[in-house]
């Protein structure tokens, strides 16, 4: 028995290549589509199946109506053009494309509305990608103050008091660090920031306006609509959610117990509510309570209920990805010195967000299209837009064109942002899970 | 045991002094109703090295976890490097600043690359220059014998390396007292020996020790102060000669029997 048991490699084999049948477009597909009479019949019946659905939509799409000016006309050019059956209604597009993408915005102000998208994107640019120059850092820092200039215009100078209450605040914290210590500089920043804002930037930024009157036209919120509403409210919920969602989820964590209450309490209330009620607070209540010299711009009130909101949901994804990290990582920070802010930021936060990407993407897309509801509010976004010039008696009827071309629009902006989160996992993948 | 035997150690750096790095008297701890360290006095000189033994739960892991406060003390008093340690945080930054900390499972961060892990607290905690704090670590790298893996990140790496990367990041904070926290129980046999090695290294370099393990036979050639605590208590304590041939409790005695049985 033991010369069969006992058994010595003399030679280590050398690496071979796998069966052809395995690699390449066969094995490919052996592999995906026809592995076994199941899977055949499967892949058989959806090639089937998008050939059905195809062959219906693309005789639908091709559709020589560009030129139309009503419904009515197209049916006419449709039948002068011998074709039968249900027909796409371009002229709809062609007429009101641009109302689609900027509501009721003076037409002399595209520029502005197009600048502002541009320096938003160079602004996110060295957030989002390494390779973007470094320099471009300083259109992110001014960015929240350029773009409402440009979008809202009037003068310049409160633009720039919103501005230098920043920059008072942070030179109060930086000076102010060493004397206080740094929980007491932060509280003496913020308020002596809001007490520029409150008290001083309106005289002096009025004075200074009254001598050098620099500014744009300026443009009511009620012109705004179309695409530019939707990113405007968007993309501002969006940027804003993220710091208060991290904020709220350290709260919620955090030992102190009126802070934890206040964050739980906030949460729990804010996603508790429907959206759809806390715009109907932002447009209508807040008005009743508010003393009217307070009373301050419906998309801005918006723009903070939707803030909110996705707040909370923000909270909770990060509260995840913190839950997700070993205690090991807190104590390792701890142990090496590094007090609670900068753990947070070096240790915790990274990794807590790297965790979290996919649920923080997904609150930014459905924020971004929850951004459709503030049309039952009134404003025009372009759904809201889709329903005016639908009571349009030229357009009286057109349903497939408006929606489908208002779902690609929201489909361009979400799916990047998808794309840019898989882009993003990918890249921040260290080591063996 | 016999994987230290290739190497004959140096003493020659490894004296105890008269100073007192570590005071800790009648020190008290319990989680929630649990009585887990009970009375514990324990003084440290500086140079000395302590292998902490005993069954699992009997507090080994949180008395040493007090010394830097990654676990709260309720009674009693713990002094390190002559500054006591109470809540507040100046105090406990300071300590945990000057006391180094190895763990059981590593605790490298992920997200960072080697050097990153070990310029990260010398940067932020000491404001020590980049590139001064990344020469700093590069020697200690060295001297980890890993200066290669240097700009991998930690889930690359293997847990022997993994740990000593992680005893590197400590040294890197130029700790005057190191703490073990069973640094070799969570790895395989090929990587204990090379993390002990390590260990070893800085016992000879004449490092403050204090090592949680049921290495025996690092604790037998290393240590000059064996532990042995049971249940939140030390039952026992002695140089490793008279620990091991002559134990005196017999609790002591079944624990050893137990460990060095097979």
């Amino acid at each position: 028995m033991s010369d069969k048991i006992s058994f010595v490699r003399t030679e280590m084999l050398e690496q071979k290549a796998p069966p052809a049948s395995t690699t390449g477009f066969v094995g490919w597909a052996r592999a995906n589509l026809f592995n076994g009479i199941g899977n055949s019949v499967l892949t058989l019946l959806s090639i089937y199946c998008v050939y059905y659905v195809l062959s219906g939509l693309i005789p639908w799409l091709v559709s020589p109506t560009w030129k139309a000016e009503s419904l009515t006309q197209c049916r006419e050019m449709i039948a002068a053009a011998g074709k039968h059956g249900h027909l796409a209604c371009w002229g709809v597009v062609r007429e009101r494309f641009i109302q689609l993408l900027f509501g009721f915005y003076p037409p002399e102000g595209y520029w502005r509305v197009i600048l502002a998208l541009v320096i938003v994107g160079a602004g996110l640019a060295p957030v989002l990608f390494d390779k973007a120059p470094r320099k471009l850092l300083i259109v992110t820092a001014l960015f929240p103050f350029i773009v409402p200039f440009l979008l809202w215009g009037g003068l310049i100078w409160p633009y720039v008091g919103v501005l230098l209450g920043f920059v008072v605040g942070y030179f109060v914290l930086k000076y102010a660090a060493d004397a206080l210590g740094d929980l007491l500089a932060l509280i003496a920043g913020v308020v002596s920031a809001f007490v520029w804002w409150i008290f001083l930037s309106g005289p002096i930024m009025g004075a200074i306006g009254s001598v050098l009157p620099i500014g744009l036209e300026f443009v009511e919120s009620r012109s705004f609509g179309g695409l530019m509403l939707a990113l405007t409210i968007g993309l501002t919920a969006i940027l804003g959610s993220l710091p208060l969602g991290i904020v709220l989820a350290l709260g919620r964590q955090s030992d102190l117990l009126i802070v934890k209450a206040l964050c739980v309490g906030f949460i729990e209330f804010i996603r508790g509510v429907p959206l759809i009620t806390l715009l109907f607070v932002a447009s209508t209540l807040l008005n009743i309570f508010l003393p009217p010299s307070m009373e301050f711009d419906i998309i801005v009130r918006v723009i903070i209920m939707v803030t909110l909101f996705s707040a909370a949901y923000m909270a909770e994804v990060v509260r995840g990805g913190l839950a997700a990290l070993p205690k090991g990582q807190y104590e390792a920070a701890d142990a090496l010195g590094l007090d609670y802010w900068k753990a947070q930021r070096l240790i915790i936060m990274p990794q807590a967000l790297k965790i979290s990407i996919p649920g923080i993407v997904s609150t930014f897309i459905g924020v971004f299209k929850d951004t459709t509801l503030v049309s039952v509010i009134g404003l025009l976004d372009p759904l809201g837009l889709s329903n005016a010039i639908r009571a349009d008696q030229a357009w009286n009827g057109i349903v497939w064109e408006l929606y489908g071309l208002i779902g690609v629009l929201f489909f361009v902006f979400c799916f990047s942002m998808s794309r840019y989160s898989m882009y993003l996992e990918r890249k921040l993948q260290t080591g063996h899970k | 045991m016999s994987e230290l035997s290739e190497r004959t150690i140096d003493r020659s750096n490894m004296q105890v002094s008269d100073e007192v790095a570590i005071q800790i008297n009648q020190m008290n701890k319990w989680y929630g109703q649990f009585h887990v360290l009970r009375d514990i006095d324990l003084t440290v000189q500086r140079g000395e090295r302590i292998v902490i033994a005993g069954p699992s739960g009997s507090g080994k892991s949180t008395l040493i976890r007090c010394i830097n406060r990654l676990e709260e003390h309720q009674q009693g008093q713990i002094i390190v490097d002559g500054t006591e340690l109470t809540s507040d945080l100046k105090n406990i930054d300071k300590i945990r600043s000057e006391v180094g900390m190895c763990f059981q499972h590593f605790n490298l961060f992920p997200h960072l690359t080697i050097l990153e892990n070990c310029t990260l607290a010398p940067i932020w905690v000491r404001n020590t220059p980049k590139k001064e704090a990344e020469e700093i670590a590069m020697h200690f790298l060295e001297k980890v014998k890993i200066p290669e893996q240097a700009n991998k990140y930690p889930g690359m790496l293997s847990g022997g390396q993994q740990q000593r990367v992680a005893i590197a990041r400590s040294l890197c904070m130029k700790p005057r007292i190191m703490l073990f926290d069973e640094p070799t129980s969570a790895l395989d046999p090929e990587m204990i020996k090379e993390v002990l090695d390590t260990m070893i290294e800085l016992a000879e370099e004449g490092m403050t020790m204090l090592c949680v393990t049921h290495e025996m036979g690092f604790a037998r050639e290393v240590a000059n102060r064996v532990i042995f605590m049971d249940a939140g208590q030390i039952v026992e304590q002695n140089e490793p000669e008279e620990f091991f041939n002559n134990p005196q409790s017999e609790r002591t005695k079944l624990f050893l029997s137990q460990i060095l049985g097979h």
